[in-house]
Formats: C-alpha cells, sequence, structure tokens
C-alpha cells in the first residue's frame, strides 16, 4: 500500500487514489490529421517500465485533482510529484535497477 | 485430572486457577497462563496429531508459532477452527479441542497405511498417478482432499464479528523480547509514537522460557520493569496476542489483534479479532529466532521435540516433557536446554553432540553439572510407537557423511529415553524483512540466512539479525530503537529514565555449531528409516534428492514438487535444512541454492478480520430515493442498479411478475403510468465554456441548444465505443444540467474531470455531482399532460409552449420544480424535477390526482419492456464496451463538423468491416417463446456444439402490446440480413427460430411522444 504525497492533501494511502496510468500523453490537437497507427499509438499504446515510471494519479477520495507521479516500479519509491502540465521532473536516473 | 508431569514449583502459571479442558473428548485439567500445548504435555500427552500424507503419530514438536504438528481443531459448530497451533492457544476453562487427519480415532487411525505404501508415495505422487484420464480429475480430487484434509471448516456461518483499525507511529517494534523491549524503550525515551506488537500474551519473548538473569537479577524482573516503564510512557500502546502478520510498501503493516480467544467470557462488545492497519514512519523488526531441528532418521517421533522449545516448558510452564531425556545437538544452546531440564528433575541420559570437540562455557557447566556427553556422535535412529522410547547412537566420520563402523547394527549403541530435545541451530526469523523486499544473504559461520540490505525504513534488533546471546539481543535492541526514533525525526530523550542502557547479561551458548545437515545413519537414505524435512507435509530428504534426480533444479520447482516449505508452518522449522540438503546434492553453495519466497501471512489470519465489519448491510452503501418508503409500502420488489434500490416491478395481490409487468406496460401506452427516476444521474455543468465543453465530450453539437431545450447526447471513450448516453438540457446561457446513466453516474463524472483537469485546464466549466439533490418523477402516457395540468397553474404545457424535447420552470403541486419533456417509453411523458427533500410529497400529489386515469407506477421491469418496443438502447445492455455507435445505427448522432472524444475511433478499419455486431430486432417463429438473454444465435444449426455464432441476444420480453414476444440482438452484419432467419440452440437441447427485424417495433414515426 503505497504512501501517496498528493501536492493538494500531503501524503495520503494509496486507498484514496486512482490511477491514471502514464503521464505526458497528451490527446493530439488534431486526430484527424493522424493516420491509424499514430492514433492507435495514443489510445493504446503505454510504455511498461522497468525503473522510474512517469504516470498520473487522481485524489479520488480527497480533493479529486489529477496530478503526476515520478515512480521507480522496481523499489515502488516515490521520486517527485508534480502538477499536470507541469515539465518532467529531473531526476537522476538510478543505475542499480 | 492428575497434572503427572507438572512441576511442584515455577513457570508463569497460575496454580490458584485450575482450567478444565477436553481433548478428543478426554477431560483433563491445566492452569491459566497454560497453551494447549503445555496443559497436554503436563497430562502427559505428546500424541495429538497424524501426519499429512503417512499418517504417522506426531506429537507437539515446538512451543510458538512453527508449530508443524500440534494442529488442532478448536470448539465445535459454528466457532469451529481448524489448524489451529496447540502451542500458541491460550489454555481457557471448558476448552475442546480435538485431533485433525487422522480416522477412526487418533490412536489407531486407518490412514497409516499410508506409512507401509510410503515407497509407492514418493515425491510428486499426486502429479505421477492421478494424470490420466484428465475427466477424472474432479473425481480423483474429492478423494485426495477426502484422505489428506486437515481440518474442517465451520458447519455455520460464523456468529462471531471482528473489527479493522487503522494507526499510525513513529516507530513499530515487531516482537517484545529482550531485543524489542529495550528498542521499545529507547524509541519511547524520546517522545515517539510507539506501537510494540507481540504475538504472545505476554511480553519477554525467549525470556520466559529461559533461566536466564540481566543485572545479576532474573531477567523476568527485568521483563516486568521494562513492560511497567513503557506502560507509564503515554506514547507507547502495547499490543498483545498481535502478529505482525505483513509487511507491505511504504512501511505499511498489517496486524492481527486476538482480542478475546483467551477469554472465557467473551464480553460482546468487543470483537473478536482486530485487523490493524499501521502506517510507520520506522520499524524495529525484532522478530527473534526459530530452533532448526536436525535431520536424522525416523526423526518425527512423538516425544522429539525442539530443544528450547522444552526448555521452555519447564521454565515458563513448569512442565516436565519427559523423564528421561536425550539431548541431540550441533551447537551449544541445547546445553543450556540440557541444564535446565536436569535441574528440573529430568534424567539426561546423553547429550549427544555432532562435534567432535565441544568446548566453552556451556559445556563446562554441563560437564560440571555431570550431564554425560557424547561428542563426535548422532543419533542414527529412533524406535517407539506413538512416542518415543529409544534411540540408536553412533560415532559419525570426520566428513559427517557415515557413522564410523559402517552399517550393520554393530556400531551402534542403544538408549531408552522417552524425549529427545534436539537443536540444530537457530534460523532468524526474517520472514517480514523478507516481504518488505529486503535482501536475505546467507552467513555461513552462523549457519543461517540474515538480513541483508533494507528495501524500507527498518532497523533489525537481536536474533532476527543473527544477534543470538542475549546481552547482543539488547545491546542492538537499544541501538535499534534509538536510531529509528531518530530517523523518524525525534531528538534524543532529555528525561533520565530508569532503564536506558543495555544492562548487563551474557552471550553464552550459541555458537559455534558444525553443520551437518543430513545426520547419516546406518541404513541408505530413504531404506528403512525416514529423515524428515519437513513434518507438516511429511517431506523427506529421501524426496528431495528424488526431486533433484528427475530433474529439478530450481528451489522453488523442488518446493512445489515436493511441498516442502508448504502447508499451515510455510516450513518455518524445516526450510533452511531443506535449502542446504539440496545445495549439498546438486554440490553447490548455499547462497546460490537461496530461498524460497517468505510471503504474508507470517501466521493465518482469520477471513473474518479481514471483512471487519465490511459485512451484510454495511458491505457496501445502499441508495434508497426519497420515495422509498411509498415504494415499499405499496409492494414494489426491488432491484439493485449499483447502490440504488430501485422498483422493479409493483406486485398486486396474487399477481406474478409477468402479470404485474404487463398490466405496468399496458398502463403507460393506453392512460398513464408513472416512474420514480431520481437515480438517474445529474451532473450541473456551469461556466461559459460549458457549450464547447459538451461539443467536445459528446458525439453531437451542442452550439446551437437553445436556451430551455433538451438533446439526448451519446459518449464515447477515445477508443470509440460507446460510455453512456443521457439527456442534457440547457438550463441557462452558461448552464447546462447533464443526466447519466444509474449505474455510470460517478464514471461519467471522472471521465467529464479528468478531461477538464488533464486536456483543457482553460475551459472555464465548473462540474457538480447534483444527483441526490433532486428528486425526479416521470409521468409518462396520453393522459400525462392532462394530469400535469391539473398539478401547475404556472406552466403552460400545450404541444407549442412545451413541446417534446422542452422544459420549463414552476410549481408542481405548489412545489417548486423544473418539467422536462424527454421520454424514454415512446409515450408522451413529463420529468418533473423538485428538490429531493420534495419528492415523496410530489409522488404522492401526483398519485392522488392520477386515481381518475388509473395511474399505474411502474418498475424497472415495464421501464425496459417499454423502450424496447422502441428499439431505445440501454447502455451496458446492447451495449458491452465493444460497441460503436455506427454499431448501433446511431450513424445520425455523429457530428461530422467538429471534433468529439471517440471519434477520429470510429474510422479505424477494424470499426468499418461490415461483419461487426448491428443492433437488430428479433421475433421468434413461435409468438409465445421469450428468448433467454444473452443466448448465442447461429445461422446454420448442428447436432452438437461448437456451431458458428453470428451473434447474441441483448434484451427480450414478452410485450403486451404487441401481444407477443420480441427481442433485440447484435448480430454480425446484422442489417444487412432483414428477414433472414438465425436460431437460438439452447441449454437442454431446445432450438428456438427467428426472424432478424428492424429494432424498432412501435410508432416508428414518433407520433405518440410528440402529440
Amino acid at each position: 500500500m503505497l504512501l501517496i504525497p498528493c501536492p493538494y492533501c500531503g501524503p495520503r494511502s494509496e486507498e484514496e487514489f486512482s490511477y491514471g496510468n502514464e503521464a505526458h500523453i497528451p490527446r493530439p490537437k488534431q486526430p484527424d490529421k493522424l493516420d491509424d497507427a499514430e492514433w492507435a499509438e495514443y489510445v493504446f499504446m503505454r510504455s511498461n517500465t522497468k525503473g522510474v515510471f512517469l504516470e498520473r494519479w487522481m485524489h479520488a477520495q480527497g480533493c479529486r485533482r489529477w496530478f503526476n507521479v515520478a515512480r521507480d516500479t522496481v523499489s515502488y519509491e516515490i521520486l517527485a510529484v508534480y502538477e499536470i502540465g507541469a515539465p518532467r521532473p529531473e531526476l537522476e536516473l538510478r543505475r542499480d535497477v | 485430572m492428575t497434572q503427572r508431569f507438572r512441576l511442584p514449583e515455577g513457570g508463569l502459571i497460575d496454580r490458584a486457577k485450575p482450567l478444565g479442558f477436553r481433548f478428543d473428548g478426554t477431560r483433563y485439567q491445566g492452569y491459566a497462563g497454560d497453551s494447549l500445548a503445555s496443559a497436554l504435555l503436563a497430562n502427559g500427552v505428546h500424541l495429538v496429531g497424524r501426519s499429512f500424507k503417512y499418517h504417522r503419530p506426531r506429537g507437539i514438536f515446538s512451543a510458538g508459532a512453527e508449530e508443524p504438528n500440534a494442529l488442532v481443531q478448536l470448539g465445535a459448530g459454528a466457532r469451529s477452527d481448524a489448524n489451529m497451533r496447540a502451542t500458541q492457544v491460550d489454555l481457557v476453562d471448558g476448552l475442546t479441542a480435538a485431533s485433525q487427519n487422522c480416522w477412526p480415532s487418533l490412536g489407531f487411525d486407518l490412514g497409516a497405511i499410508n506409512n507401509q505404501l510410503s515407497r509407492f508415495l514418493p515425491a510428486g505422487f499426486y502429479y505421477k498417478t492421478f494424470m490420466w484420464p484428465a475427466a477424472l480429475w474432479m473425481r480423483y480430487e474429492w478423494v485426495i482432499r477426502h484422505a489428506a484434509g486437515m481440518g474442517k471448516v465451520p458447519d455455520a456461518r460464523d456468529p462471531d464479528h471482528y473489527d479493522k483499525t487503522y494507526a499510525h507511529c513513529d516507530v513499530l517494534v515487531a516482537g517484545a523480547g529482550p531485543a524489542g523491549l529495550a528498542a521499545a524503550l529507547a524509541a519511547s525515551e524520546t517522545g515517539a509514537r510507539v506501537i510494540l506488537a507481540e504475538q504472545d500474551g505476554e511480553l519477554g519473548g525467549a525470556l520466559l522460557g529461559l533461566d536466564e538473569t540481566i543485572d545479576g537479577a532474573p531477567a523476568r524482573d527485568w521483563v516486568a520493569a521494562a513492560r511497567a516503564e513503557l506502560e507509564a510512557r503515554e506514547s507507547v500502546t502495547i499490543l498483545t496476542r498481535t502478529t505482525v502478520y505483513g509487511y507491505f510498501d511504504h512501511n505499511f503493516l498489517g496486524l492481527l489483534e486476538r482480542v478475546t480467544d483467551h477469554l472465557a467470557e467473551k464480553p460482546a462488545r468487543l470483537p473478536r479479532h482486530r485487523l490493524w492497519k499501521l502506517r510507520a514512519k520506522q520499524v524495529v523488526l525484532a522478530t527473534g529466532a526459530i530452533e532448526r531441528p536436525l535431520v536424522f532418521s525416523d526423526n518425527d517421533r512423538p516425544g522429539i521435540m525442539l530443544a528450547g522449545a522444552c526448555q521452555a516448558y519447564v521454565n515458563r510452564y513448569a512442565v516436565k516433557p519427559g523423564s528421561k531425556a536425550v539431548v541431540f545437538t550441533n551447537n551449544d544452546g541445547a546445553y543450556g536446554a540440557a541444564l535446565d531440564l536436569a535441574a528440573a528433575g529430568i534424567e539426561i541420559a546423553a547429550i549427544v553432540d555432532l562435534r567432535p570437540d565441544p568446548e566453552g562455557p556451556a559445556t563446562e557447566r554441563a560437564e560440571a553439572a555431570g550431564l554425560p556427553v557424547l561428542a563426535g556422535h548422532a543419533i542414527i535412529g529412533t524406535r517407539g510407537d506413538q512416542r518415543v522410547d529409544q534411540v540408536r547412537i553412533a560415532r559419525i566420520s570426520a566428513d559427517g557423511a557415515s557413522i564410523v563402523g559402517g552399517a550393520g547394527e554393530g556400531a551402534a549403541q542403544t538408549i531408552d529415553c522417552d524425549l529427545v530435545a534436539v537443536s540444530g541451530g537457530w534460523s532468524p526469523t526474517v520472514h517480514l524483512f523478507s516481504q518488505s523486499r529486503g535482501k536475505i544473504r546467507f552467513d555461513a559461520e552462523l549457519g543461517c540466512f540474515l538480513p541483508g540490505d533494507a528495501a524500507q525504513a527498518t532497523h533489525l534488533a537481536g536474533a532476527c539479525n543473527g544477534a543470538f546471546g542475549l546481552a547482543s539481543c539488547l545491546q542492538t535492541g537499544f541501538e535499534a530503537g534509538a536510531q529509528a526514533a531518530k530517523a523518524a525525526g525525534l531528538k534524543p530523550g532529555k528525561r533520565r529514565r530508569k532503564i536506558q542502557k543495555a544492562p548487563e547479561a551474557s552471550d553464552d551458548g550459541f555458537l559455534p555449531a558444525r553443520w551437518t545437515w543430513l545426520v547419516p545413519s546406518d541404513r541408505p537414505l530413504g531404506q528403512g528409516g525416514k529423515h524428515f524435512v519437513d513434518l507438516q507435509n511429511d517431506v523427506t530428504a529421501a524426496d528431495l534428492k528424488l526431486a533433484l534426480r528427475e530433474g529439478y533444479r530450481s528451489v522453488e520447482h523442488v518446493k512445489r514438487y515436493t511441498t516442502t516449505g508448504m502447508g499451515t508452518d510455510q516450513g518455518k522449522t524445516g526450510n533452511v535444512n531443506a535449502i542446504a540438503i539440496i545445495a549439498e546434492t546438486q554440490g553447490r553453495p548455499i547462497p546460490e541454492v537461496g530461498v524460497t519466497t517468505f510471503r504474508p501471512p507470517y501466521t493465518a489470519v482469520t477471513f473474518g478480520a479481514f471483512a471487519g465489519r465490511d459485512i451484510e448491510d454495511l458491505l457496501d452503501a445502499t441508495r434508497r430515493t426519497p420515495i422509498h418508503a411509498w415504494h415499499q409500502r405499496n409492494g414494489a420488489v426491488f432491484e439493485d442498479v449499483g447502490q440504488w434500490k430501485r422498483p422493479w416491478y409493483y406486485p398486486k395481490a396474487s399477481e406474478s411478475m409477468h402479470d404485474a409487468v404487463n398490466r405496468e406496460v399496458k398502463a403507460v401506452r393506453s392512460s398513464l403510468g408513472v416512474v420514480d427516476a431520481t437515480t438517474l444521474g445529474k451532473i450541473d455543468i456551469q461556466g461559459k465554456d460549458a457549450a464547447e465543453f459538451l461539443n467536445r465530450m459528446y458525439t453531437n453539437a451542442w452550439s446551437k441548444l437553445e436556451v430551455g431545450k433538451c438533446r439526448y447526447g451519446l459518449m464515447l471513450g477515445e477508443d470509440g465505443m460507446v460510455m453512456d448516453d443521457g439527456v442534457t438540457a440547457r438550463l441557462g446561457e452558461h448552464h447546462y444540467l447533464m443526466t447519466t446513466t444509474t449505474g455510470n453516474a460517478a464514471p461519467v463524472f471522472g471521465h467529464l474531470e479528468e478531461f477538464l483537469q488533464t486536456e483543457w485546464p482553460e475551459l472555464e466549466v465548473r462540474l457538480t455531482s447534483v444527483t441526490e439533490q433532486f428528486a425526479t418523477v416521470s409521468l409518462a402516457g396520453p393522459n400525462a399532460r392532462r394530469l400535469l395540468a391539473e398539478l401547475t397553474q404556472d406552466i403552460e404545457l400545450s404541444a407549442n409552449a412545451l413541446p417534446h424535447m422542452g422544459l420549463a420552470r414552476g410549481r408542481v403541486a405548489g412545489i417548486p420544480a423544473r418539467v422536462f419533456r424527454v421520454s424514454f417509453t415512446g409515450e408522451m411523458s413529463f420529468e418533473i424535477n423538485v428538490r429531493a427533500s420534495y419528492g415523496l410529497a410530489l409522488w404522492q400529489a401526483v398519485m392522488t390526482a392520477g386515481e381518475k386515469y388509473d395511474i399505474t407506477p411502474y418498475g424497472t421491469e415495464a421501464m425496459h419492456v417499454l423502450r424496447a418496443e422502441k428499439g431505445f438502447i440501454i447502455v451496458g445492455q446492447e451495449t458491452d464496451g465493444s460497441v460503436t455507435p455506427l454499431d448501433l445505427g446511431m450513424d445520425w448522432i455523429l457530428s461530422k463538423n467538429k471534433d468529439f472524444i471517440g471519434k477520429r475511433s470510429l474510422t479505424r478499419p477494424d470499426m468499418l468491416k461490415p461483419d461487426r455486431k448491428q443492433l437488430v430486432g428479433l421475433l421468434t417463429e413461435d409468438p409465445a417463446e421469450v428468448l433467454p438473454e444473452g443466448a448465442q444465435l447461429v445461422e446454420t444449426v448442428l447436432a452438437k456444439p461448437p456451431m458458428v455464432m453470428v451473434g447474441h441476444v441483448s434484451s427480450s420480453y414478452h410485450s403486451p402490446n404487441l401481444e407477443r414476444s420480441f427481442a433485440l440482438a447484435m448480430i454480425k452484419g446484422g442489417r444487412g440480413k432483414m428477414g433472414q432467419r438465425v436460431f437460438a440452440p439452447l441449454q437442454g437441447g431446445k432450438t428456438l427460430a427467428c426472424t432478424i427485424t428492424g429494432p424498432v417495433f412501435l410508432d416508428p414515426e414518433g407520433e405518440r411522444l410528440r402529440g
């Protein structure tokens, strides 16, 4: 059970959150300009990262706000939380994973 | 009743409180402070069970959580508990227990024939034998389970109640032995919030069973002082009879507190067990160590016990586990046990030590006490039917692989005894550390697996980290506690307390050891005697070697094939021996073989504790509309729609469901029906960009919807699949009210929120869930307008003033209301929304005024028939997450002039395939037959499956208006197959022939609803 530091409410138990998968996959501005493969990439394809993964969470039973989390999928360590729309955090990538 | 083996004095039992109990029907007596195991031993009862596979007699083996043998069935009836470790069951007055896994009785067990047949029951026996034919597996399984069953499940539902609690602390200390107590003292010195959890009813851990001194006084005095000190500190919570069973991510731990099991009278206000869901800033593991048996021939007879356990029975419970003992050891530890046993009046026939030259303080004390030591010797066999009565002993070779003098009786001497106290060294209890994903490493000198690098905020103290001696336990405990408090952000304590430094104690009594993992015998392994590695699962050293010969290499595979380390004890005593024997056989170092995974729970957790209070009515919220009481009074049968209770139909007197639904459906079409539509999800949408937002979320266009008008909308996922539908009304310039299907209100709200927050934060839109703020009473039928006109003065109801898809505000029955002219039935229909608190008043007013039209309340079933007659879909019934608007024939609702969520997916090649399932109507050739919903449809009927399936029935009813059955179905390329026949082959051999039709069965022009 992760302890997730909601940027708006503080640390709360994973039970209070819902998961939103990979972050930084913006909806294409002009979907009709994409070919089928490009569109499928957006809709269906997500990376399956071993190591630092940037993902979205929503504090469903708290402030109901979405935010981004940098989490190590091996150690489950949460390395950073940041607002939706903020740039990717500068993280020292761990080499031991 | 005699307690023949109770010592005249000593122990932590209360001789003033005798307790009666029964085991296998026989009455016995013990004392308060006894465990069931100690009370049985006090009465000379060693034989307590039969082994799992061979049904060999088995006795009490340990004095704690590691017990592999003494599993009993406690109590009877609904409160019966299976597989309870007698070593951890507190004795209470009137307790009843029964042995398991034996038939017809413990003393005479027919299953013991398996022992004679054991050469035919090798490792992997079940895998090898019951392979063919596969169809018989169910039968095999029944026989196997019947023969092998451990305990019995209770025969009725659990009458006890359980509870759950959440807690936070600075430092959790797991285990209240000397290390844990020291850690708790040091941590709480700083004012840290400390929770000290101990699985036993008493604090002290191993000290309870030892005759040790601390600062020159009995160790128990130090324990009592430590407890008093901790209890005096407000920030400390002591939980006894509480097992830390699981160590999860981010220092989240599960604890099981057994609240009333030890009480003869259980107060009704208390839960039986309480589950603690604990988040600790820092954790100190002081979980101790578990003594390991030695693997020698026939090492499983009752009366063969762990040396430390014998010591605990003598010191803690004042029980003599035997009269004449042989102590068998590879290390110093058992000497202390031998001395304590001798002091209690048990004759020590011999200390058989695998080491050729044992020396040190422990051996010196034993020799000084005149105990006979046989160095460089081993027990090579045992005898005794239901209790050990003799051991055979021989000198072993320098490499430990054979006995000196070779095979044959001549090399061995025999000693009569009724107790064998065994010590094969100690295995640190690294279970929780490993669960926390900390690394485990093998320490060759200590001969055990130790914690390595921690993965979480974990500190280690005492024997679980290889600090076996008492002085080291205290020292590391104080250090770990102080470190943990500091890491939790607390400053070192300034207060001077009585106990704050590690006191003086001895570290004697453990190493060095000689690691002879498999003790040789005078017979080849597997012939004659059995070298048990796992007592609970009857796995022998020969089984392990056979598995390796058959090609298994990974310890995880050997475990699963032989079942070693499985069962209720999860190999707490046997695993390290098994790993070492595997390593030796493979010629690999032990670290290379590795350990099997430690998984939670450490010991079993009652399902009741996980459920806690979340059962029956409290399992989930039940939502009722403000009109619910009326529905109940008027005989409604309810159905669950999500969390909501909705009237399904309202049977009168002796009406069947079929009759009631027919009556309700006819009433709506012929005069007037009323339905409670309060449960529909309602989302209030406001802001200057609300219309733009709706444009993006719905498939159709919203910019031109006038204020005061409603529109049906369809919502897709980005994959193009139908997600929800409903009517949205424009209440004002920047104000909309969206309705969703009853079950989808929360997901739709979440979907809207997600896009607003993550994709289009620039849109000025605010969402508010108002589902429960309004009650909705929906009138439907040719007389709907007439009735409404009688209830309102200020709303103009003419077709021009309030047309289909119009809305109006005013008073209905004197109540401020919004009236939406929308229809889900195909009849003229008015949905009256009032504040929820007025819902029942409005409903009653409508029912009273509607009497003259024979107003008929209808439920969800009639509603479904009515909408299906019109070919209206229900999301979740016609759709299942793989259905697009094109599949439903709803191209008309897809805007070509704007983007919307899911639009691009609709032109993916798969979406345009002509053989996708499409919505059609279906009429059975026999109008009396109603197709079952979910029935698969085929074009060609064969004698038996498999057949090529072309679709399925999604909705199916009898219609009193059509005077026949009808159905909606999803059929591959269905719209191109009008008039064709398909068949529904049903279970039982009946096949219904049907004709494909359009999905609208009634009033295709919609004249009835416009009127």
